[in-house]
Order: C-alpha cells, then structure tokens, then sequence
C-alpha cells in the first residue's frame, strides 16, 4: 500500500515536473532541512525562525515543510529523495554536510531547485547561499583580545571545513591587533551539536587557562558553562542574549529571512536561477548582536569602528601583510584576499601553533 | 596540562555515565536487557531540571529525574515482565519514546538556568594540597554516585537479596522453582535501572551543562550499555569503564587544548578500541560474565 502511494506520488511529480513553470494557482511547496532541532538555540532555530518570517510573509500563497534533526550523510539524501518526490518546488537544505547530497539528488530531479548553506558545490538547479561570518568574526576575535587577561583565547571548531578555518583565522588576526601577545588554542570536537562535549571542550580550554572562548558550534552549552566559571564568550548565529551582560559580550547573527524572501519571490515569479551568494554585515545577512558586560571604552570603540568599515567596505578582515603558519607570504601589505581563496581557505595564518586536522 | 583539574573534570565527565551503567548492569544481573537507558536518561535530563527550575532545589531536581526515570522503565517492566513483549525491541522503543517525550516536555525549558548545586567544600580533605582539589572539591552527585558503586557491589556480593537477584538472572526457572518471585525482583531490578538513568542524565542538564537543550544526552547512553559490557557485569569494573570513557574523551579536549600534535582521530578511537580488546580478552579466557538468562523471557507456566 506504501509503495503504491510512494509510486504514484512519483509519477504525479514526473507529470508536474513535464509541466514547464508553475501551473496557475498551483501552491509552491518551500522545503528546510535541518541539522539539529530546530530549538536548539543556535544554527538550525536560527534557519527555522527565518522560515517561519518567510511563510509569515508570503502567507497562503506558499506551503512550507521542514524536517529537523536530519544527520548529514546518506539520511539527507533519503530525506532529500523523499521531499522531492512530496512535490517540494525548492529545498533549502541548511547543513554544510548535506553539500553532496544535495548535488546527488538535484542531479535526479533538475526540475526541483535547491539552495544549499555554507557550500561551494552549484548546478544549473542548486544555487549556495553562505554569510561571511568571518567578518562578524573579526569584532568578536578583537573584543576577546581586548578581554582577555590570561592572553589564552580558546575556539571550538566543530569540523575541519573552510568555513570554520576563516573564522580561526579572523579571529586569532583580530585579537592580535588588540593584544598582539594572544595565543590562540582550538580543540575539534566533530560535530556541530552536543551539548555534554561541547561543555567539556569549554571546560577543557578553561583549565589550560583561557578565559574568553569562542565556538563554532550550534548550542548555548559554552556559554553556560562560561556563566559558571566567570569567563566571557559570544553568541554564535543566534544572539544568545539569554546570557547577556556576561559571560556574552557579544555575538554573530544570522539573517538568513530576507535572503529567503527573495529567492522564494523569484521562484513565484519564476525567475529563480542557480546563483552563489556570499554576503556580509554590509548586506545584511551578518548581525553584531549589541555589545554588553565590561569591554573597555577603548576596545568599544574600535570594535564598533571595525564593525562599520567592514560594513562600508572601507576596511577587510582578510588585509595583508599576512604569513601562511609555515611563515610563506600570503598577501602583500595592503592586498585584500580574493574570495577564491577564502571560499576553500586550507590553511592557517602565521602565529597558530597547532595544525589543521585532516 | 594541569594533572588535578584533568581529574577533577574527568570526574565530572564521567559521572553520568558511571550511574546510568551502574543502574543498566543491576537490571542486566537480573536477566533483564533494557536498551532504553538513552531514553531514560533524556526523559531524567528534562524531568531533573524542570524540577529543578520549579523548586528552585537542585536535590529535588535530581530526585525527580530519578522518579521520572524509574516510572518510565517501569511501563518497559510491565510490557516485558506481564505482556511478554521482546526485550530489544521495547528497550529500543523506550529510547524513542524518551527522546519524544522530553522535547515535548522541555519545549518550554529552552534558554531557562536552573539553580546550581554547590560545590561541597569537604573540611580537611578538600584543603589537602593536590589530593583535595582533584578529589574532595567536587557536587554531591558525584560521591553519590561512587557510594552507589560500593553499594551495589557489596550488595549483589553480601546479601541474600543480592544472591536472590543474581539468582533470577542467571536461571530464572530455577529461581522460580525455588519460590522467588522473578517478576517482582525483576521489576525492582528495572525500576532501580531507571532511576540511575534519570539521575544520569539529570547530571548533565544540572550540573555538566547546565542548562536544557533538546536531545543534550547525544548517546551516552548507548555508552553506558557498552560499559556494563566492558565491565563484565561487575560494579568496580562499571566505574573502572565509566571513568576510562569519560577520561579518554576529556583526554582528547585537553590534549588539544594544550597544543598536542597526537592526531584527535586516536584518541576519539581509543576507549572504543580499549572494549574491543577487553571483550577478545574476556572471551579469550572464556569467562563471559553475561547472566545466564539475559534477555531471555520469563513465563511461569512454562
């Protein structure tokens, strides 16, 4: 009886898909995946709650489904398999992980669009979507030079990626130029959502003497175990305000609605194609949630300068003269990184003492 | 790397799996296999800090998470003891069943602190200059737990209560020929399994966090079943194993931490590769340790 129903919504989805565009007064079904629960407080809520703003924007005139908890591997690629044949129109799968997945099942149904996060993988039906994090990264990285009393800074990196390699980057040069005797240590922890290891890296980098420690991970565990033990951190794509003034001083957000308002509008209007987007504080799609707790007036200061030039263009994060680690020369005094480079960043800037794991 | 505080975390990282296993190996030492120690443990996590919250009583949050922990294993109890239904498959649907319940029940308990459980500052031991803040400086929970560890030792090695559980599990029709009532020790058995579970994962969401997030257990109690095997069913060997696990894993983030070059990949490995050897080892001397009538299931009239 199952297999019949999934058959037959097969062959209606290869009947709409023979259909060109959008039928008339057919509804646009807009689909989310989503690595961890979508309270999780960070990453994935963050996704959920922009959907939410753009079903509440369009109305009726879109459904929306989503699906949370979704590991990254060949599960995506049954619950991709499974929204598409649901008549999704455009899945957003919102997972660094869910990069070849998607390529996979956008290559068997080119009729259904796809919109991946944080990748670099596009098709004539697969556009990524990513924020430059790693701008938000250099005020956070500044505030915690400036904060810092032990000069040990800790990051929790989740996996080895481009993505997460930036913002090391961007952080370790920013709190550099706020307290150039900062030391930078990083501890992996393979996944982007375990509260209980989450909390035991922090607690880790604490008792090799940090006392500021910024994650790359998608749950507030770091910062409640900061709370306990009086150091400081950010939020990391949500606000976190819940533990403002301290231990947050900060924090990353992501605005992901209006990018998902416009790309759901072009798909209404039909005239969404594969394109790679990659915006910053300047657009919009990166917030500096409202600076709190005891940063000087000086490191204010800069930090809120620095947030505004990287907006205007006046100032990038990524300026040389910069060193590789192995102490090759990256980019010249003055010379900006091209995004090519950024975009499969593989490397760490000199003064990191540990190495990237493979 | 500081050695006392790399304990004194240790202790910390291992405490909850130290008391979901200790709980899981009395249940299995009574010919019960219960699989749904992750889903006890979350519904302990969830249940512990709402409590918690509520009461403004860490205490009262754990012996909450503990009742909430046994009065789900218990509906595990009366579907495998009274209904006959197989073990494996009801244990692995309490595992659901927990991770449901409690996001259900902690959607509301997202972003909330509960109150801290203090730190007792043991007189004399706790000012013993390395001793004393590696050992002595620690919760409650986490002497609770060691407590636990002598207590079900000497109670499955001293008592007649413990001979008659250990009876029920390695040969339930004899024990039943006998006159004791498997059912019933059986029950007990699960129920005190569940109870360990919640206090578990209460740990975590109170102390090791502290804070509620949905499906914040993320396996350790799929850790807690391997350890019993670890142990060879044995109380000293759960703590051995709990702490070897938990060790190993705050290791790792230490030795990162500290700008080791060890690659992260061996250390990750190692505890699972330390049970694959104690288990070739244990089976290599032929001594298994696994109760006779584990899993098996038990029919009076049969």
């Amino acid at each position: 009886m199952k297999r019949r129903t999934l058959l037959a919504s097969a062959a209606l989805s290869l009947a709409l898909a023979s259909g060109a565009a959008f039928a008339q007064g057919d509804t646009p079904k807009v689909a989310f995946v989503y690595v961890g629960p979508v309270n999780d407080g960070g990453w994935s809520q963050h996704h959920h709650e922009a959907a939410m703003k753009m079903k509440e924007h369009f109305g009726d005139a879109i459904e929306v489904i989503e699906q949370e908890s979704v590991p990254e591997g060949a599960d995506a690629e049954r619950v991709l398999t499974q929204m598409a044949l649901s008549g999704a129109d455009l899945i957003f799968t919102t997972s660094f992980g869910y990069m070849d997945p998607t390529i996979n099942v956008a290559a068997k149904f080119p009729d259904v669009k796809f919109e991946h996060a944080t990748g670099y993988k596009t098709a004539p039906n697969v556009s990524v979507y990513s924020a430059r994090f790693y701008e938000g990264r250099a005020v956070t990285g500044y505030l915690a030079g400036a904060m810092t009393k032990t000069n040990k800074i800790g990051y929790i990196g989740s996996f080895p990626i481009p993505e997460v390699i930036r913002g090391i980057n961007s952080t370790f040069i920013h709190a550099r130029k706020a307290n150039p005797d900062v030391e930078l240590s990083v501890v992996w922890i393979s996944t982007w959502f375990d509260p209980a290891k989450e909390a035991d890296a922090t607690q880790a980098l604490l008792d090799q003497g940090a006392d500021v420690v910024l994650a790359h991970t998608d749950s507030t565990a770091p910062l409640a175990v900061l709370q306990k033990a009086g150091a400081y951190g950010f939020g990391q794509a949500a606000d976190m305000y819940e533990y403002a003034p301290e231990p947050r001083l900060s924090s990353i957000i992501d605005e992901w609605s209006p990018y998902y308002i416009e790309r759901v509008q072009a798909l209404i209007d039909g005239t969404w194609e594969s394109t790679s987007t990659w915006a910053g504080i300047g657009d919009g799609m990166v917030g500096i949630g409202e600076f709190t707790g005891p940063i000087p007036e000086e490191a204010l200061a800069a930090a809120t300068k620095m947030k505004d030039d990287i907006a205007s263009g006046a100032y990038h994060p990524f300026t040389g003269p910069l060193n590789k680690q192995d102490g090759s020369a990256w980019l010249a005094e003055g010379e900006v990184a091209d995004d090519g480079t950024l975009a499969g960043m593989d490397f760490y800037v000199e003064g990191l003492t540990t190495e990237i794991p493979n | 790397m500081d050695p006392v505080l790399l304990v004194a975390s240790i202790m910390v990282s291992a405490t909850p799996i130290l008391l979901a296993a200790l709980g899981e190996m009395v249940v299995e030492k009574a010919g019960v296999l219960n699989l749904g120690v992750e889903g006890m443990m979350i519904t302990g996590a969830v249940m512990g800090f709402a409590v918690a919250v509520g009461s403004g009583s860490p205490l009262l949050g754990f012996a909450g998470a503990a009742l909430a922990g046994a009065v789900l294993s218990l509906s595990f109890g009366l579907l495998t003891q009274y209904l006959l239904s197989n073990q494996v498959a009801t244990g692995l649907g309490l595992t659901l069943v927990g991770l449901g319940l409690s996001a259900l029940i902690g959607s509301s308990f997202e972003g909330l602190r509960a109150p801290s459980l203090p730190k007792l500052d043991l007189p004399l031991l706790g000012d013993l200059p390395v001793l004393g803040p590696m050992l002595f400086r620690h919760d409650i929970m986490v002497y609770v737990s060691l407590a636990l560890v002598g207590a079900v030792w000497a109670f499955l090695k001293f008592t007649r209560a413990g001979l008659i559980l250990r009876a029920v599990g390695e040969n339930h029709d004899s024990a039943h020929a006998l006159g004791y009532r498997v059912v019933h020790v059986r029950l007990a058995a699960i129920a005190f399994g569940g109870a360990c579970a919640g206090l578990g994962g209460a740990y975590v969401s109170l102390v090791r966090v502290p804070q509620w997030t949905e499906g914040m257990t993320a396996g350790a109690g799929w850790i807690a079943l391997a350890i019993v095997v670890f142990a060879s069913w044995r109380a000293f060997g759960v703590l051995l194993g709990a702490y070897l696990f938990g060790g190993v894993s705050v290791l790792q983030l230490n030795l990162q931490a500290a700008g080791t070059t060890v690659p992260v990949e061996l250390l990750s490995m190692s505890p699972y590769l330390i049970t694959i050897i104690v288990l070739v080892i244990i089976s290599a001397r032929g001594v298994h340790g696994a109760p006779g009538s584990l899993g098996r299931p038990f029919h009076a009239a049969a």
